[in-house]
């Protein structure tokens, strides 16, 4: 094996090749072999490191110097300085907000620091189309000893003991859900993983699957010996196309090593995995959805019971977990029950990892053991709200969930506490809004979300969300009426209660937390004709502040309807008639002089 | 339209599958894939082979999202609407686009060049407003900044 000296870690998940870090990795190649370091420093690339707003990404060891928004052309400076004269070079290391100090290591990083890292223990560190890299760090072992020194049902015990709950949204303890299908009579059984994640602003499923694809492989194999399966599927998100494709590799790898397979490490045991893809339908994202389309199907929800463990695919026991889930599942096994039940809380054991987006200055993927409060995510991991905004909802769950307001940012995470909130810990997206959100047209953007994903099915879905809707849409166009929030209330509560599966029973959510957090909003879009946040477009209009414009010309040439006008350094206005209302010119001045009304 | 050709590759999806039902869908996906959308013609031969009938599919196609029963634009934009997207105004992206190539979401220009849609989240949350053409992401997008993303895939013809 070849030694090197040092590593060149560059980003290649899907929000740093957005951003550019294709070119950054082809750049380092060719630096390096210009300089002749080639033989001495390799490039690698690995998946997400979270802090994706900060993009591309670049990690060099053994340093662990963390250098963000690289460009290009900071390639041979890097390659000259940091690895040929092993000076880093501070202009490119990270700089924290406040205090604009720059950190050498990523570790003594805010962002870092806070987080605890299980399900995301490699994502960032290793190459995960490289099955080696993933057998240095531990990987397979968790199966081998499984297979070795466990029984099947010590496995579950395991699980069962480490309190782990689904991380997909139900939040159903693990352990149980493999107990039943252990239990369930049948020769052949399935094992599947959701990869369907569906929910707008969650995107650490995607991560996993792109940054340690093994991890997901090596964990449904152990659910397989587990219950007594041989052969599993993984429904993933044809939208993920780089997921997909490491999907592959891995599979493809671990045949080869004999991970997957007859006779896996020379045991009796035999197990293989299978990916279909998802063809863009949201309601998948259900379990008995998800297996309709595994069969081929159109993806429709049934009743439950029978429930999966008894009765799933092609009606055989099936255990359906989610990638989070089983992120988790080998470390658990290596390190034991009691290790994992010791980080979280009373009832929430171990880690969530949650995509922080929104109005938040560091958007990205954290992992915090469960109880740590919102606000520790919020404002000393996430950075707080840019431009001096004022925190005004975080939403939690996606369109399950619900939003929390100020008063509740103390609260700890846990499954629990956010139901009880009105809102769910769902697949763990996070989204923060500020006070130029409109809290009736969040609500609204996820009814409609859910209304373009119902499957149709059940009525109260599919119609009873459509008149919530049309109700919203007509509150937010200004033509609310008396009586509307009692009515929203009502339809809400009868389609929690009769909706078929858990996409109707939980789309009222958004707006039932809204409502319970933020009525006044609702009020005054009803009673005054009014947007207090300024989001609702029919309720708004921009002016020019005369005293405060100083003619600079800024909104001019943002306007993309050229509907902004007036001579230099004089006060400009706007022509209403072509004003598109897209903030464009209320974002880009710099003296606050235009104003919505 | 399509030659002979054409579909004799329909038929060579078909028959890289099983003729089982659980098949279905990964060869609507294929042939979505080939063509772009779902050739009528094509329909008809996966009809034959797999021995279902033709409103089967029909509810296939018109269940998933991904599959069209229409063809799409040579460049297809996709705004995505999901909540970090949403929030950060994704939705006058979409406005300006519809003005700019004189069609609705879902529908693709006379010339068939491109078709617009908004799509869910696409997990790329920290470049919110994000855009993708074919494969393309553009990332914090404004409005002033449409028309030059359109003009990279040659802008409309007037």
């Amino acid at each position: 094996m070849e030694i090197y000296r040092a590593h060149v870690l560059v980003c290649k998940g899907t929000g740093c090749v957005a951003s550019g870090s294709e070119p950054i990795m082809e750049a380092f190649q060719k630096e390096l072999e210009k300089k002749g370091l080639s033989k001495e420093v390799k490039v690698v690339q690995t998946g997400c490191l979270g802090l994706c707003e900060l993009g591309p990404n670049v990690l060099i060891y053994p340093e662990g110097s963390y250098y963000c928004t690289v460009k290009t052309e900071d390639v041979p400076e890097i390659v000259e300085e940091h690895l040929l004269k092993g000076r880093i070079v501070e202009r490119l290391l990270y700089k924290e907000r406040d205090t604009k100090e720059r950190f050498r290591s990523l570790m003594d990083i805010d962002f870092y620091k806070r987080q605890k890292r299980i399900a995301l223990r490699h994502c960032g560190l290793i190459n995960p189309e490289i099955i080696e890299e993933y057998i240095a760090n531990d990987g397979y072992r968790a199966l081998g000893k499984a297979l070795t020194e466990m029984t099947p049902q010590g496995v579950i015990d395991e699980i069962k003991k480490s309190g782990l709950r689904g991380r997909g949204g139900g939040g159903f303890p693990t352990g149980v859900k493999w107990q039943f299908a252990a239990d369930a009579q049948g020769d052949i059984k399935y094992v599947v993983c959701n990869a369907d994640e569906g929910d707008p602003g969650a995107f650490m499923d995607r991560s996993i699957l792109e940054g340690d694809p093994h991890t997901v492989l090596e964990a449904m194999a152990i659910a397989g010996y587990a219950i007594g399966a041989s052969e599993g599927y993984i429904y993933v998100r044809a939208e993920y196309p780089i997921a997909v494709k490491r999907l592959e590799i891995a599979i493809e790898q671990a045949r080869n090593h004999g991970l997957l397979g007859k006779n896996i490490l020379g045991t009796e045991f035999s197990f293989d995995i299978f990916i279909r893809l998802g063809s863009g339908a949201f309601v998948c994202g259900e379990e008995t959805a998800l297996l309709a389309s595994v069969e081929g199907r159109r993806g429709e929800p049934r009743p439950r019971p029978p429930f999966p463990a008894n009765k799933g695919l092609w009606d055989k026991p099936t255990i359906i977990n989610n990638v989070e889930t089983y992120a988790n599942i080998p470390e658990i096994i290596l390190q034991g029950a009691d290790w994992f039940s010791n980080i979280g809380s009373e009832k929430s054991k171990g880690t969530k990892v949650f995509a922080v987006g929104g109005k938040i200055n560091h958007t990205g993927l954290v992992e915090i053991p469960m109880g740590t409060t919102l606000k520790e995510v919020i404002y000393d991991i996430g950075g707080g709200i840019p431009n001096n905004k004022k925190f005004k909802a975080v939403q939690t769950g996606g369109p399950s969930g619900g939003c929390l307001p100020a008063s509740l940012l103390d609260m700890p995470i846990e499954y629990d506490t956010l139901i009880q909130a009105g809102s769910m810990m769902g697949s763990g997206g996070m989204i923060v809004v500020d006070e130029d959100t409109c809290m009736v047209d969040i609500a609204k953007f996820f009814l409609t979300f859910t209304q373009e994903e119902s499957c149709g099915k059940c009525p109260p879905c599919r119609i009873g969300t459509k008149r919530m809707l049309e109700i919203l849409e007509r509150i937010t166009n200004g033509e609310g009426r008396e009586g509307d929030i009692e009515l929203l209330e009502n339809l809400a509560k009868s389609i929690k209660a009769s909706a078929l599966c858990g996409l109707g029973q939980t789309a009222p959510n958004p707006v039932l937390s809204t409502l319970r957090y933020f009525r006044d909003e609702y009020e005054a879009h009803i009673k005054d004709k009014k947007c207090p946040a300024g989001g609702c477009q029919a309720l708004i209009h921009y002016e020019v502040v005369a005293d405060k414009c100083k003619g600079c010309g800024m909104c001019v040439k943002v306007c993309p309807t050229q509907a902004i006008s007036g001579e230099r350094r004089k006060p400009h206005e706007i022509d209403l008639d072509k004003c598109i209302k897209c903030n464009s010119c209320y974002d880009r001045c710099p003296f606050g002089a235009i104003v919505k009304l | 339209m399509e030659n002979q050709q054409d579909f004799q590759y329909t038929r060579q999806i078909s028959q890289q599958y099983p003729q089982d039902k659980r098949f279905l869908l990964a060869i609507l996906q294929d042939i979505q894939k080939e063509y772009n959308y779902l050739p009528r013609e094509s329909l008809y031969m996966v009809q034959e082979y797999m021995d279902i009938p033709l409103a089967k599919l029909y509810s296939m196609a018109t269940f998933y999202k991904a599959l069209s029963l229409k063809p799409k634009g040579r460049y297809i934009i996709k705004v995505c609407d999901g909540t970090a997207c949403h929030i950060r105004a994704s939705q006058t992206l979409t406005d300006e686009i519809s003005k700019i190539l004189k069609i609705a979401p879902g529908q693709t220009t006379s010339d068939g060049r491109f078709s617009l849609e908004t799509v869910n989240c696409l997990g790329s949350c920290a470049a919110a407003p994000v855009i993708v053409v074919n494969d393309r992401f553009y990332g914090k997008v404004t409005p002033s900044m449409v028309k030059t993303i359109i003009d990279e895939y040659g802008g409309i013809y007037s």
